[in-house]
């Protein structure tokens, strides 16, 4: 893995993409008329959700690579997109927590989306805590990628348990779903935050790839 | 197939013999039960409702026990690896490994039914199938659970990666066995106890077959 300013540029533009996004969504797009002020959350909930998803199924795709491919390179980015991805949905649980107190009455509803996504950080969580105690670094990448596997596959197994347990959520807000002149602003927060998880991804993968080259040196 | 059944032959004598244990751990699941009504107070019709709840919670806190434990002769002296040199293969070790503990979470759960009528007054004339559920529950908790023991066994802090990584994987089973078991004691007018038993096997046929799949990986190298 190669040192390369390109993470840098990923993590600059996305910045500056969630600032312009956010801008945008909390002082230049109009009130929702039930919700008020309180729907400006959406702006930072949906994108933080779609590329929540997107880290932890590229977590999956290099736990698939690494398995299969022995190659640490896959390795690292395996722990890079874990990372980022546990970080990404502890953030959505908490935005959805901000969100519901005042919608809904209560910080914490056990709707199938918001359960689900309580249980994929301690899931993801795990293999980060796994990956700590584990000193042979090829068992480390074997077992972390098999456990990624594993929790990945499961994710549909405890939407659907919850889902059939409980059920008490608005349907997933898209372009489609929301007015258009809410689109913009979620639009660049959604880029914004893809930039960033992207630049983070790399930076992260670089430093656990460096840090496995040090271990078997 | 032989190779199998000698493996599971040699786990369930590994059970047989450290059964001190298999006490133990009962031991350990009835006190939750005792404790678990400290925790809601002595309302009969409340801990009446929540009763399957608690049988469940029960064995998955005892579960971790007998799942920690069950690579502990293996990891002795470097045995899995002398296992690994046999001509048998390291699925048909995974397979036994994971039908014993099956076996052994649902004589535990079994145990706890009585301790769970007695305490929570939580009885249901539809033992065989109230059995059955604790099988399955049993057998999706053992699938998940034996693959990571293999690996926490080899790791530090062993104690707490276990559950850690457990708990949030078996979600569906704690769901569907509350709840089928829920149905089983408070009668079930709407017919669901089908689907949350088909949730249950569908659990098990992907957990059996994935781990089962990627167990050679973890044992390995």
């Amino acid at each position: 893995m190669k040192e390369s300013r390109v993470p840098y540029g990923l993590l600059a533009l996305g910045l500056a993409l969630l600032v312009w996004g956010s801008y945008w969504g909390l002082f230049l797009a109009p009130r929702e008329a039930y919700m008020g002020d309180v729907q400006r959350i959406m702006y930072v909930h949906v994108p933080t959700a779609w590329n929540a998803m997107l880290a932890l199924t590229f977590a999956f795709a290099c736990a698939l690579l690494s398995l299969f491919r022995d190659d640490p390179v896959w390795d690292a980015r395996l722990e890079g997109a874990l990372e980022v991805g546990v970080v990404l949905s502890a953030l959505l649980c908490m935005q959805g927590a901000i969100w519901a107190k005042p919608t809904w009455g209560v910080w914490w509803d056990w709707d199938p989306r918001l359960t689900t996504t309580a249980v994929l950080v301690f899931a993801f969580g795990g293999i980060l805590a796994l990956r700590e105690f584990v000193d042979d670094p090829v068992k480390r990448a074997t077992w972390s990628a098999v456990a990624a596997i594993i929790a990945y596959v499961d994710v549909p197994i405890v939407y659907f348990s919850v889902k059939w347990w409980n059920s008490l959520h608005q349907t997933q807000s898209s372009p489609e779903t929301v007015s258009r002149a809410f689109h913009w602003p979620l639009r660049i927060n959604a880029f914004g935050m893809l930039f960033l998880m992207c630049g983070l991804i790399s930076l992260r993968a670089r430093l656990a790839f460096l840090r496995r080259e040090e271990e078997t040196a | 197939m032989s190779h199998l059944a000698a493996a599971l032959r040699k786990d369930l004598l590994l059970h047989w013999r450290a059964r001190a244990q298999v006490v133990a751990v009962f031991a350990f699941g009835a006190a939750a039960l005792l404790l678990f009504s400290f925790a809601v107070g002595p309302e009969t019709t409340v801990l009446r409702e929540q009763a399957a709840g608690f049988l469940w919670l029960g064995l998955l806190l005892s579960s971790t026990l007998t799942l920690a434990e069950s690579f502990h002769a293996e990891t002795e002296h470097r045995a899995l690896e002398a296992l690994l040199l046999l001509p048998a293969s390291a699925r048909a070790l995974y397979y036994a490994k994971a039908l014993a503990n099956a076996l052994a979470l649902f004589a535990l759960g079994a145990a706890l039914v009585p301790v769970m009528v007695v305490l929570y007054d939580a009885a249901t004339p539809r033992i065989p199938a109230l059995l059955g559920i604790i099988l399955l529950g049993a057998a999706g908790l053992s699938a998940p659970g034996t693959l990571y023991a293999a690996m926490t066994s080899q790791a530090r802090a062993r104690q707490t990666l276990l559950p850690l990584l457990l708990f949030p994987l078996v979600v569906p089973v704690l769901l569907a066995a509350v709840k089928a078991t829920s149905l089983l004691i408070h009668g079930d007018p709407m017919g669901q106890l089908r689907a949350w038993t088909l949730l249950l096997v569908c659990f098990n046929v992907i957990h059996w077959s994935l781990c089962g799949l990627l167990f050679d990986r973890v044992v390995e190298d």
